[in-house]
C-alpha cells in the first residue's frame, strides 16, 4: 500500500487524487452552479474576485492544515494564531505608528513559524499527541493575547498594512487573491517535491517511512512550521480585510480542518491531495455565500453547514472505500 | 487517531490492572499531582496571609468540579473507544434550555426525562454517524455540534424558561457540608467506573479502543460498542446540563459554550492519563484531572491572578502532564 502511494507514476497520482477528492470537486461545481442560478451577477469579474478574496484566508489555512493532517497530526492552534497575529499587529502599530508594513508582515510570519516550530518540537520530541499540543498552544496564545491587551484590543492598523487584505494590485486583482494563488502554488510544488512524498509516507505509516530513511520528526516539524506560517499569513489578510477584533480567528481551526476533510483528506494521514483540500475550503466559502444569498436565517446556517459536512464526508468515505476495494482486491481490509 | 503513538502494547486491562496500581500509573500520578497542587496552593496562599483550606473553599472547589466532571466522565467512555465527542458543549446549552422550558410548563420529572431522551438521541446520532457513515469522529461530532448550534440559535434568543425552586435543590442544597450535586457526580462516576471496569461491555470498550481490527476479529461487536459509548457520554452530558440548569435557574444558550466544555473535558480526560488514541486510561484518572484543573482555578482566584493568564498556565500544565505520561510510557515499554 505504502509503496503504491509513495512511488506511483504521475498519471496514477492524478487519478488517485481525483479519486479521493472527486466528491469535493463535484460539490464545488454544484455549489458554483447553484450560486450562478441564485445570483446571475455572481460571475462578474469584480464580484467573483471579491468572493475569492473572502475565501483566501480559509484557503491558505486549509493548505497549511493539509500539510499537518497528511502527516498524521492536527493543528488546532491556527485560529488562535490568527487572533494573536491581528492583535499583535495592532499593538505594534500602537507603539510604533510609522513601522513599515513589510517589516511587520515579515515579523508576523516569523512569529507564526516559531509557534509552529514549538508545537512541532513538543509533538515530536516530547511525544505529546498533537491534538493536545496544539490545544494547549491555543489556550496559551488566547490567554496571552487577552492578558496582553486586557481583554479588548484597540487601536488601528496602518493603511499600508491593510492593503494586503483589502487593496488591489495592478488595477483589479486583489492582493489577497494573489497571496492565495502564491500559497496554493507553493503548496502544490511542495507536495510534488521529495519533501511532499516523505510527508505523505510519514502519515501513511510512520514506521515504514522511518525504516526507509525518512527523517520522520523533521518532516513533521517542518509541516507544523509551515502551518504556523500559513496561519500568520491568514492573520495578515484577515486583519486587513475585517479589521481588529479579539474574535478575529475564532472558529477558523475547525473550519480549516472541515475544509481539509471535505477535500477527501483522511484524518490520520497518508491520503489526499492539497488541491482537493483547497477546493474544500472554496466549497465551504461557497456554501456560506449561497446560504446568505438564499436568505437562510443566520441561525440555521450552521445547521445546514453541519448536515452538509457530515453528508459530504460520509458520501466521500463510502465512495472512496468502494473504489479502493475494487482496485486493490487482495489487500486485507484495514479499519479506517 | 494520532500518529505519534505507535501500536499500543497488546495487554488486556484485566490482567494488567493489579500490577499497574503503582506510582507510575497516570491515574495515581494525577491524584498525587492534585495533592501536590493543593499543598503548593496552600503554601502560596498562606504565605500571602490567606487561608486556602477553609471548609468553604474546599466545598467551592468540589462544587466547581461537578459540571466539568460529569462531562469528562462521559468523554472518558468515548475516548476509551478511540472516538471523540466535540458536540458536548452545544448539547449542554440545549439541555439547559430544554430542561428549563419544560419545567416551566410541565413537571420536573418530564423535564428530566426529556433532557435524558434528547441526550440519548444525540449520542445515538453521533454513534451512528461515526460507525454507520464511517465519518471520522472529529468531523462527525463537529457536524452535530454545528447542527445543535443552529437549532439553538434559531429557537432561542437568550435565556429561556424557569427552573422551579424544588429543582434548584440539586444545585444549591447541602447535606452537612457536602453539596448534593457532588453526590450526583459521585454516583455517575461510580456507575461509569463499574461499567468500564467490571462489565463485559467495559472490556469491549478497552478492546475496541486498543485495536479495533483485532477486537472485531475476536468477536467484539465494535460498532455497537462505539454507539453505546456515545450514548453513555451524551447521557452524562445530559446530567451536567440538568445540574447547570438548576444552578443557573434558567436555560442559557451559552451555558456549555462559554466554559468550552468540549475542549476542556477532553483536556481533563487526557490530563487524567487516558490515551487520546483509546484503549488505556479510566474514570479515576479523569476525576483527578478535573480536580487538578479546579484546584488550579481556585488558587489563581485566591491569588488574584489575571483570569486570562490562567489559560496560559492551563495550556502549559496540560502539555507538560501529557509529555510526562509519554516519557513514562516509553520507558516502560523500552
Amino acid at each position: 500500500m505504502s509503496s503504491q502511494t509513495t512511488t506511483a507514476a504521475p498519471y496514477r497520482r492524478v487519478a488517485r487524487s481525483l479519486g479521493a477528492g472527486a466528491p469535493v470537486f463535484a460539490l464545488l461545481v454544484v455549489l458554483l452552479v447553484a450560486l450562478a442560478a441564485t445570483d446571475p451577477g455572481f460571475y462578474e469579474p469584480d464580484r467573483f474576485l471579491a468572493f475569492v478574496k473572502r475565501a483566501a484566508p480559509l484557503v491558505i489555512l486549509a493548505a497549511g492544515q493539509y500539510l499537518v493532517i497528511v502527516c498524521g497530526e492536527f493543528d488546532l492552534s491556527v485560529g488562535a494564531i490568527v487572533t494573536a497575529g491581528v492583535v499583535a499587529a495592532v499593538e505594534i502599530y500602537g507603539s510604533f505608528p510609522n513601522a513599515p508594513w513589510p517589516l511587520i508582515t515579515a515579523g508576523l510570519l516569523l512569529a507564526g513559524a516559531v509557534t509552529g516550530l514549538v508545537s512541532g518540537l513538543v509533538t515530536t520530541r516530547l511525544r505529546v499527541p498533537s491534538f493536545i499540543t496544539t490545544l494547549g498552544m491555543m489556550l496559551i496564545l488566547e490567554g496571552a493575547v487577552f492578558f496582553w491587551t486586557g481583554g479588548s484590543p484597540h487601536g488601528q492598523l496602518s493603511e499600508g498594512f491593510r492593503q494586503l487584505g483589502r487593496g488591489t494590485a495592478m488595477g483589479r486583482l486583489p492582493w489577497a487573491v494573489l497571496a492565495c494563488l502564491v500559497a496554493g502554488c507553493v503548496a502544490v510544488l511542495l507536495m510534488r517535491s521529495d519533501f511532499g512524498r516523505t510527508l505523505i509516507a510519514t502519515g501513511d505509516s510512520e514506521r515504514a517511512a522511518a525504516l526507509a530513511g525518512v527523517r520522520v520528526h523533521r518532516a513533521r516539524v517542518i509541516a507544523f512550521v509551515l502551518s504556523g506560517t500559513a496561519a500568520a499569513l491568514a492573520a495578515v489578510l484577515v486583519g486587513g480585510f475585517s479589521g481588529v477584533s479579539a474574535q478575529a480567528g475564532r472558529g477558523y481551526e475547525f473550519e480549516a480542518i472541515t475544509a481539509v476533510v471535505l477535500g477527501g483528506v483522511v484524518l490520520g494521514g497518508g491520503r489526499g491531495s492539497v488541491v482537493a483540500a483547497m477546493a474544500g475550503a472554496f466549497s465551504l466559502q461557497a456554501l456560506f455565500t449561497l446560504l446568505n444569498l438564499q436568505g437562510v436565517s443566520g441561525a440555521l446556517e450552521s445547521t445546514v453547514q453541519g448536515v452538509i459536512v457530515i453528508a459530504a464526508v460520509g458520501l466521500g468515505a463510502a465512495d472512496w472505500s468502494r473504489l479502493r476495494r475494487r482496485r486493490t482486491h487482495s489487500s486485507g481490509g484495514r479499519p479506517s | 487517531m494520532s500518529g505519534t503513538t505507535v501500536a499500543p502494547p497488546p495487554a488486556s486491562p484485566k490482567t494488567r490492572a493489579p500490577s499497574r496500581s503503582r506510582l507510575t500509573d497516570p491515574a495515581v500520578g494525577v491524584w498525587l499531582a492534585a495533592a501536590a497542587v493543593t499543598a503548593l496552593g496552600w503554601i502560596t496562599v498562606a504565605a500571602r496571609g490567606g487561608d486556602f483550606l477553609t471548609l468553604a473553599n474546599v466545598v467551592g472547589i468540589l462544587q466547581n468540579c461537578v459540571a466539568l466532571g460529569l462531562v469528562a466522565v462521559g468523554q472518558t467512555a468515548v475516548i476509551l473507544t478511540g472516538s471523540l465527542d466535540l458536540s458536548v458543549a452545544y448539547l449542554i446549552s440545549l439541555g439547559t434550555l430544554v430542561a428549563a422550558t419544560t419545567m416551566e410548563d410541565g413537571g420536573v420529572v418530564t423535564a428530566v426525562l426529556a433532557v435524558l431522551a434528547l441526550s440519548a438521541a444525540v449520542g445515538l446520532a453521533n454513534g451512528l454517524i461515526v460507525t454507520g457513515l464511517k465519518v471520522n469522529a472529529f468531523i462527525a461530532t463537529l457536524g452535530t455540534a454545528f447542527i445543535l448550534r443552529g437549532w439553538i440559535e434559531d429557537n432561542y434568543t437568550g435565556p429561556a424558561g424557569k427552573v422551579p425552586a424544588s429543582f434548584q435543590h440539586l444545585g444549591y442544597d447541602r447535606i452537612g457540608p457536602v453539596p448534593v450535586s457532588l453526590f450526583l457526580l459521585a454516583a455517575v462516576a461510580a456507575a461509569m467506573w463499574l461499567i468500564t471496569r467490571r462489565t463485559r461491555f467495559g472490556h469491549h470498550l478497552y478492546a475496541t479502543g486498543g485495536d479495533e481490527h483485532a477486537a472485531r476479529l475476536s468477536g467484539v461487536r465494535t460498532r455497537r460498542t462505539v454507539i453505546a459509548a456515545h450514548v453513555l457520554c451524551s447521557l452524562c452530558v445530559g446530567a451536567a446540563a440538568l445540574f447547570l440548569a438548576s444552578r443557573l435557574g434558567a436555560g442559557a444558550p451559552w451555558a456549555g459554550t462559554e466554559a468550552r466544555y468540549d475542549l476542556e473535558s477532553i483536556a481533563a480526560v487526557v490530563l487524567g492519563g487516558t490515551v487520546l488514541a483509546g484503549g488505556r486510561g479510566g474514570v479515576a484518572g479523569t476525576l483527578g484531572g478535573v480536580l487538578v484543573l479546579a484546584v488550579l482555578d481556585s488558587v489563581f482566584n485566591q491569588l488574584g491572578v489575571d483570569p486570562f493568564f490562567k489559560n496560559v498556565v492551563r495550556g502549559v500544565v496540560i502539555i507538560a502532564a501529557v509529555a510526562l505520561y509519554a516519557r513514562r510510557g516509553s520507558r516502560r515499554s523500552a
